[in-house]
């Protein structure tokens, strides 16, 4: 009939149901965040790009937007902080039991397009966690990117996400920086907002390349402070969030201006972020 | 990278920075040394080169709670500029730290003396160091990393 | 409008009940308009008989009428309550369901029940572009809608062209309407007059063709042609709202902090009846449903409006937390971001919203004076 012609390309794969991942390994990164490690029960999905997200699927409870804080094969790992009933499923759900997965949805950081650029990660909270694929491929090309600093803002000590590799990071040549919002009583390290490190990293503005990853708040004030800094809004990357249902650019509840983010995001860059998050309840 | 020209220094112009300069000493604070208590007399202030020093403030039954730490090429003290004089927190070293250290009768009085030298100096400490750092206040007001629920608003729950 | 085609032929009221019979004897399910509880719906029909002949509509902002003619048209009738995506984007449909198999491990399966192959009939010109903008959205993205992709497949459209606007209608200012030029089986165009109750049909595709070819007809004479032509021009000078002759785009993109939102969202109620009866709106929720067991679980899409507070909802609560940002969302996604989304309008003009606003809210009215406050910023600038 008159309907449009469209072929039906490998990408029918993440419209259709989600598939089985088995729960291989969970760890427990800080009392509301647990990352999981997920292998396909069978069939797998395409390989996932740092900065992409699957929508992950506890039965019964429905789906939500996770991104990919490791990617090895076919194996997928996310890093979920529990807020409401389907992210606390997922959170406490045990080894060996099974979740659904779709995906690859999204952008991902542009990391490519960074080749001898200084790089700058800037995370605030569980935002390290789809910034750790870009931090591992960074350290995995030495001699690739200029130098890489990894700037991390947490609530306190006690809710740092991987800080066990985040030393192995430093020991590999990254410039690793800290800082927590409250201190307890063992903490000698820094205390403030994440922007404040900016002062110590190490990077040459009109030659660097910035991901940025946390709350919005956070995210504007990190990229107009990287902005005058010198930094060009078109080499400032941020992810931004918004309610994802479907992830396939159909469900209409991402829509953030003219940029549908499940497709046109999650990763966008500050030239076209900018306007989008300075109009209140755009 | 040099000490002179990033942070609160690199905010300066070259012939304020090396004006103000000469009013300084570079002085060696080890880790554990108070600097400065609150509601103490400022009469010196801190540029510090490498190194952290912590803000506190001290509360009964609880002990004394870091408010935030100022590191390389940061302004330590801003209170000698302004009436009373007097520090709104305590200062402790962390990190051992070498720092320029600052005779605040000194510069107050070269402040007075030549206005353009003092509106620099003045705006230099406003911005780079009060402004930045009442920013960040308010940002840490947000409680941005704490648990949803606290701010929650009508309209369902999250998922 | 191409009614000078070759094929262009002329169908009578018997022409017409037998298309009907025609297209469910091929195997179809026939949808078209038929009165229903004081409205002209679109329901399932059989016969030439469920058409509403000699019924048409008086509309306003918040106001639906039926209104007998005299004439006896079938199609003399603007768009009611429903459109075509209840049939193409139901309201409610299940995606997939998934069942504990033995191992302990959930099997999903996906829902593929063929769906029925339907025939359209009586699609308007602004509704054969709403359908043509949904296919944009659902299935020319990087991912497609299986479900919808295969319903649209199989439907069969007879588009009937407008020859009686109605008071909210404004096709010709967006440029979908009164005519049809393409992606039709079959058009149509009612002629009533001297000459009797007829129909200028011609036929855009194979199967179109292959159905005139069994139906009685006879060839289209100049004077039937030349009716026709008149009928849909006539129709085209008779819109009762245009919207202003600028670029809608620019305007929406320029006028996101504007005051008129205030005045708007003072009489917006936030019901989403106008997401609910446009026929682009396409926005959904997820819904998963679990037996008392938890072994056979559910996943159901419905339509959800961006109305709602839920649509929005952060960890925090919800991003559109106001009326006036949930109203100035859906219009400035109709009139501006649809085009950088899905590469047009995602507005046809068909009058709906206006209608069926409780309100009367008139989205042409409020694009007018959300250029009247553009130019008048302008002209307090320079």
């Amino acid at each position: 009939m008159n309907a449009p012609a469209v072929a039906a390309g490998p990408s029918a794969r993440p419209a259709g149901p989600p598939l089985p991942y088995r729960v291989e390994a969970r760890t427990v990164d800080a009392p509301d965040v647990a990352t999981i490690v997920l292998e396909p029960a069978g069939e797998a999905l395409p390989r996932f790009a740092p900065g992409q997200f699957a929508m992950v699927y506890a039965f019964g409870a429905g789906d939500i937007p996770l991104s990919v804080s490791s990617i090895e094969g076919d194996r997928l790992t996310h890093t979920v902080r529990a807020v409401g009933a389907i992210s606390r499923a997922l959170h406490g759900t045990r080894t060996g039991r099974t979740v659904g997965v779709r995906g690859p949805f999204g952008t991902g950081w542009g990391l490519g397009a960074s080749v001898g650029r200084d790089l700058l990660v800037v995370a605030g909270g569980i935002g390290l966690a789809p910034l750790r694929p870009v931090v591992r491929g960074a350290l995995a090309a030495p001699g690739r990117y200029g130098r890489l600093n990894v700037l991390i803002g947490a609530r306190t000590p006690g809710d740092r996400l991987y800080a066990h590799e985040t030393n192995n990071w430093r020991e590999a040549g990254a410039r690793v920086l800290t800082t927590v919002d409250r201190p307890d009583g063992g903490w000698t390290g820094d205390v403030g907002v994440v922007t404040t490190l900016l002062d110590r990293a190490v990077f040459d503005p009109p030659h660097t390349t910035a991901f940025v990853c946390g709350p919005e708040v956070m995210i504007r004030a990190a990229a107009r402070e990287l902005t005058h800094r010198g930094l060009g809004p078109d080499r400032i990357e941020v992810s931004l969030e918004r309610t994802m249902h479907c992830g396939t650019g159909h469900c209409g509840h991402c829509q953030l201006g003219p940029v549908l983010l499940c497709r046109d995001g999650p990763v966008l860059d500050w030239a076209r972020a900018e306007r989008l998050v300075s109009v209140p309840e755009l | 990278m040099t000490d002179e020209c990033h942070g609160f220094l690199g905010a300066l112009a070259p012939d304020h920075r090396t004006r103000l300069l000469t009013f300084s000493h570079e002085t060696a604070l080890p880790a554990g040394t108070r600097i400065f208590e609150e509601d103490g007399e400022a009469h010196r202030f801190w540029i510090l080169r490498t190194g952290r020093v912590a803000l506190d403030v001290h509360t009964p039954g609880r002990g004394t709670d870091v408010v935030e730490t100022l590191g390389s090429g940061e302004l330590l003290g801003w209170s000698w500029l302004f009436e009373p004089y007097r520090w709104h927190l305590g200062a402790q070293v962390l990190h051992a730290t070498r720092a320029y250290e600052f005779d605040a009768h000194e510069v107050r009085a070269a402040i007075e003396e030549d206005p353009a030298f003092g509106l620099a100096v003045t705006r230099c400490v406003a911005s780079v160091a009060i402004g930045r750092r009442l920013k960040a206040s308010r940002m840490r007001l947000l409680d941005l990393y704490g648990p949803p629920g606290a701010r929650a608003a009508p309209g369902g729950g999250p998922r | 409008m191409r009614t000078g085609g070759r094929d262009a032929v002329v169908l009578d009221r018997d022409g017409l009940d037998g298309l009907i019979v025609l297209l469910a004897a091929r195997g179809r399910t026939v949808i078209g308009p038929t009165v229903r509880d004081g409205a002209i719906v679109l329901a399932e029909i059989s016969a030439g008989g469920d058409l509403p002949y000699g019924w048409g509509v008086d509309l306003e902002a918040g106001r639906y009428r039926l209104r007998p003619r005299t004439d006896g048209a079938a199609f003399a009738h603007s768009a009611g309550p429903q459109s075509w995506k209840t049939f193409l984007h139901p309201q409610r449909e299940r995606q997939w369901t998934a069942r504990t198999g033995p191992d302990g491990v959930p099997l999903v399966t996906e829902d593929d029940t063929p769906p029925p192959s339907y025939a359209f009939l009586g699609v308007r010109p602004c509704d054969l572009r709403a359908i043509q903008v949904q296919d944009r959205v659902l299935t020319d993205g990087p991912h497609t809608d299986p479900r919808y992709r295969r319903r649209r497949e199989r439907a069969f459209l007879v588009v009937v062209e407008c020859t009686e606007p109605g008071a909210t209608c404004f096709c010709v200012s967006m440029g979908t309407g009164p005519a049809a030029d393409r992606g039709y089986d079959l058009a149509l165009t009612e002629v009533v007059d001297d000459g009797g109750h007829r129909f200028l049909a011609r036929s855009a595709s194979d199967e179109g063709s292959a159905v005139l070819a069994e139906l009685p007809t006879r060839p289209a004479d100049d004077g039937l042609r030349a009716a026709a032509r008149e009928g849909v021009a006539q129709a085209a000078g008779r819109m009762g709202r245009a919207m202003p002759d600028v670029d809608l785009r620019v305007l929406m993109h320029e006028t996101l902090t504007a005051d008129r939102w205030n005045d708007v969202t003072a009489r917006c109620l936030t019901c989403g009846n106008c997401t609910m009866v446009c026929p682009t709106c396409f926005c959904t929720t997820a819904e998963d449903v679990t037996d008392l067991t938890g072994e056979h679980t559910e996943r159901w899409r419905r339509w959800e409006s961006c109305y709602d507070l839920e649509f929005t909802h952060l960890q925090n609560g919800p991003v559109r937390a106001s009326a006036l940002s949930r109203y100035r969302q859906w219009a400035t996604h109709k009139l501006g971001t649809w085009y950088d989304q899905f590469g047009s309008s995602g507005c046809v003009g068909c009058g709906r919203c206006i209608v069926w606003c409780p309100t009367g809210i008139d989205i042409t009215e409020e694009a007018h004076a959300l250029n009247q406050e553009r130019a008048e910023a302008r002209q307090a600038a320079s």
